[in-house]
């Protein structure tokens, strides 16, 4: 094996590269597009561009749970709270909070830390790709034999995470538990057990009557 | 491996996935009519009416390719792939015969087609919300609400199968199946098939379509090819979960003279499990969007939840 340099890259590196510039530019448009579901789908091509790049270093299991979890589900949860809130067709020039100047300096800062961070970290260690590094195998004994207790750690947050959630959403107001509808709830008795269902439908029943306006309007406004 | 070997396995998941959701297709049109004691279309091609579906195929390619006015046309358009797509690709996964009777070896066999399958459903999604209509948006809704409840049995389920096998390999688990992993596997089955078909949208659990209710859901503005391409989506899907649920549950090639006859087998029963999808579409009512979510998470998340359990002491305690 020769030495590894950066003047005849191989093919795989062309195409690492090639694959980031998609996603660096797939992230910028989610960014500072002013479609609020086109950014969300752009955001679904810069995931899946790093899914591809995970894939190019033979991280495979990886690049699977990256699709999964991010594109799969992520991203799915993303669009039906745009479309349960507002998801107008066409600009929404009143989803720009004008804190700009802030939100780039952030990303600048925390993209300078982590460059620095990894390109200090690894240095000149070399992969060599020939063989699967990242199989699932691989990986379940890294986690589970050298990883544990970061990863354990990492599950207790996410408990702490899902318990705050479901706190939030129950929390009670005087007249009754919040976000629940009267009508709805007199209307379907049995529904009231599955509360998370019978909040969404109440809410699919709202949506019904204004949804004719919400989409569209902009864009005639435009024309 | 070859290019040509490569090109020819390539060749053949097109081949599969080209003719087996029309087969499924042409099996709905008849298993129905059959169910609900009337015929069906007998007439077209002569023998039982099998060009029926050739002559739908021409007159969804004849229609006029419309896009609502208010719609955002790129999304509209680019829809339908997103939607068919991510069934190809999976089906490039899934193993039919024994020693290499796949179309690609996927390390994480498991993950990379549940992956995938998830992606299918942004298609409609983005024809629910670009259609600028408010059935399609109620449909859109009722779609990733009904994604979101039902991936997680689906995954739960399908994990108990990779403990059991100790691998996440689609052909691993083939090789490591015995046929009292059925009973042991029963309940994980049932699990995986019925979010399956949730998640397909297909009856009863169709609340995201219901024509009686919201026209047709996210499809509603779809006409000509491109309602066709959707068409073709679900019956991909009917023909991969079929196929999934036979590979990890029923044992896919396993059977008599499996080392011969293995893909029969497999085919035998993706489409005996075809036929069951389509037996539930005749036989139960559709669900509620409330029913949907409730049985999901109070019956099906139970129930993988159980079967991982059993899963772990059978293994635990016999291994």
């Amino acid at each position: 094996m020769n030495a590894p340099g950066f003047l005849s890259p191989t093919g795989v590196e062309i195409v690492f590269l090639l694959t980031g510039l998609v996603t660096v530019g797939a992230a910028l448009v989610a960014v500072t597009t002013r479609q609020l579901v086109h950014a969300a789908l752009w955001l679904v091509v810069a995931l899946g561009g790093i899914a591809v790049e995970y894939l190019l270093l033979t991280a495979e299991f990886v690049a699977w749970v990256q699709v999964l979890i991010y594109v799969g589900s992520v991203v799915v949860l993303l669009l039906f709270g745009l479309m349960l809130t507002r998801a107008p067709i066409g600009r929404s020039p009143d989803a720009d909070s004008g804190n700009r100047p802030v939100a780039l300096a952030v990303a600048l800062a925390s993209a300078a830390t982590l460059v620095t961070l990894v390109v200090d970290a690894f240095r000149t260690a070399w992969i060599e790709l020939d063989r699967p590094q990242g199989d699932t195998q691989t990986v379940g004994e890294a986690l589970f034999r050298h990883w544990v207790l970061p990863f354990e750690a990492l599950s207790l947050l996410l408990l702490a995470a899902l318990v705050g959630a479901i706190v939030v959403s129950r929390r009670t107001t005087p007249d009754g538990p919040a976000g629940t509808p009267a009508p709805e709830a007199v209307a379907a008795p049995e529904a009231r057990k599955a509360q998370d269902a019978q909040a969404q439908d109440a809410q699919d029943a709202q949506e019904a009557p204004g949804a004719s306006d919400v989409p569209g309007a902009p864009e005639a406004e435009e024309r | 491996m070859d290019f040509l070997d490569v090109a020819w396995r390539l060749a053949a998941v097109l081949l599969a996935f080209l003719t087996l959701p029309l087969l499924v297709g042409q099996a709905e049109h008849k298993v129905m009519a059959h169910m609900q004691g009337r015929v069906g279309p007998m007439y077209a091609g002569g023998f039982h009416g099998w060009a029926q579906l050739v002559a739908d195929g021409v007159k969804f390619a004849q229609k006029e390719d419309v896009v609502p006015a208010a719609a955002d046309r790129r999304i509209f358009r680019l829809a339908p792939a997103v939607a068919l797509v991510p069934y190809l690709l999976v089906l490039v996964a899934i193993p039919v015969a024994p020693d290499g009777g796949v179309g690609q070896v996927v390390d994480a066999g498991i993950f990379f087609v549940l992956a995938v399958l998830g992606v299918g459903v942004l298609g409609q999604l983005m024809g629910g919300w670009a259609s600028a209509n408010k059935y399609s948006l109620l449909g859109g809704l009722r779609t990733a609400a009904q994604l979101m409840a039902y991936e997680l049995p689906l995954l739960l389920s399908a994990a108990s199968v990779a403990m059991a096998a100790g691998t996440l390999s689609l052909p691993g688990i083939l090789d490591a199946w015995q046929w009292w992993w059925l009973p042991w596997q029963l309940v994980g089955a049932f699990v995986f098939f019925t979010a399956g078909i949730a998640e397909l949208h297909r009856p009863p659990f169709d609340a995201p379509l219901a024509p009686e209710e919201i026209v047709f859901g996210p499809l509603t503005e779809y006409g000509g090819l491109r309602f066709a391409l959707f068409l073709l989506a679900e019956y991909a899907g009917i023909v991969v979960v079929s196929a999934l649920t036979a590979v990890l549950f029923l044992g896919g090639w396993h059977g008599p003279f499996a080392d011969g006859l293995g893909w029969l087998w497999t085919l035998l029963k993706t489409a005996a499990l075809s036929f069951l999808v389509i037996w539930t579409r005749v036989a139960w009512p559709r669900l509620r969007a409330d029913q949907i979510q409730r049985f999901a998470w109070t019956v099906l998340v139970p129930l993988a939840l159980l079967q991982i359990a059993l899963t772990g002491v059978v293994k635990v305690v016999f291994a």
